[in-house]
């Protein structure tokens, strides 16, 4: 949990922040969940320790996803160093848009 | 609670407490809508790692679902911002 706060702290671009904070926290959660089921020693805490462990394994990267693709559909900027981009031709151009309530244009 | 048992939640702690300024500092600073966003859920995490832990020490595993539906919580509310930053002109996913 520490390196994710580190990560999040440090690393340049938003979808490196993304990459290190998601699985650094899920890990953390999970094997503090683990140690509390250990030492609590109840069948009720276990119980609750491994529906938390699979819900946050289960929600966690799918909003880490679809943060990174609403992220990469608005065009926020990517490190400059980054190599591989595959997505390129279906990146938008000009600045990073903002979003807006209400219905969607048809464009 | 035996002695070591007790050192080392004080020491989870005091590193989960110094872990919660990290992503405060991209809160507050963070260039884009989409930071904030991600650093608000590793926040939510970090607290709930704290509650976690609180619980082991007092003994108290009532606690241990109040960090659970906050982190749910928090997960789901980064899921439904992710849909509001979907809703720009031409941003059909």
């Amino acid at each position: 949990m520490l390196l994710a706060g580190v990560g999040i702290c440090r690393m340049p671009d938003l979808f490196l922040r993304l990459q290190t904070t998601a699985k650094a926290s899920t890990l953390g959660v999970g094997l503090l969940l683990g140690a509390a089921a250990v030492a609590l020693e109840d069948v009720s805490v276990t119980a609750r320790a491994l529906l938390g462990i699979a819900f946050i394994f289960a929600i966690t990267p799918v909003a880490t996803q679809l943060i990174a693709r609403a992220a990469f559909r608005a065009g926020i900027p990517l490190w400059e160093h980054t190599g591989q981009n595959d997505l390129e031709e279906q990146r938008p151009r000009g600045a990073p848009r903002e979003p807006h309530l209400g219905q969607r244009e048809t464009d | 609670m035996s002695g070591w048992q007790e050192l080392v939640c004080h020491g989870v702690l005091g590193t989960l407490g110094v872990s919660l300024l990290l992503p405060l500092y991209r809160l507050v600073r963070g260039p884009s809508l989409t930071d904030r966003v991600v650093a608000l859920d590793l926040l939510a995490l970090q607290v709930a790692g704290l509650i976690i832990v609180y619980s082991v020490y007092t003994g108290h595993s009532v606690l241990l679902d109040v960090a659970l539906t906050l982190a749910i919580i928090s997960s789901l509310g980064t899921i439904v911002i992710a849909r509001y930053l979907f809703s720009g002109p031409g941003g059909q996913p």
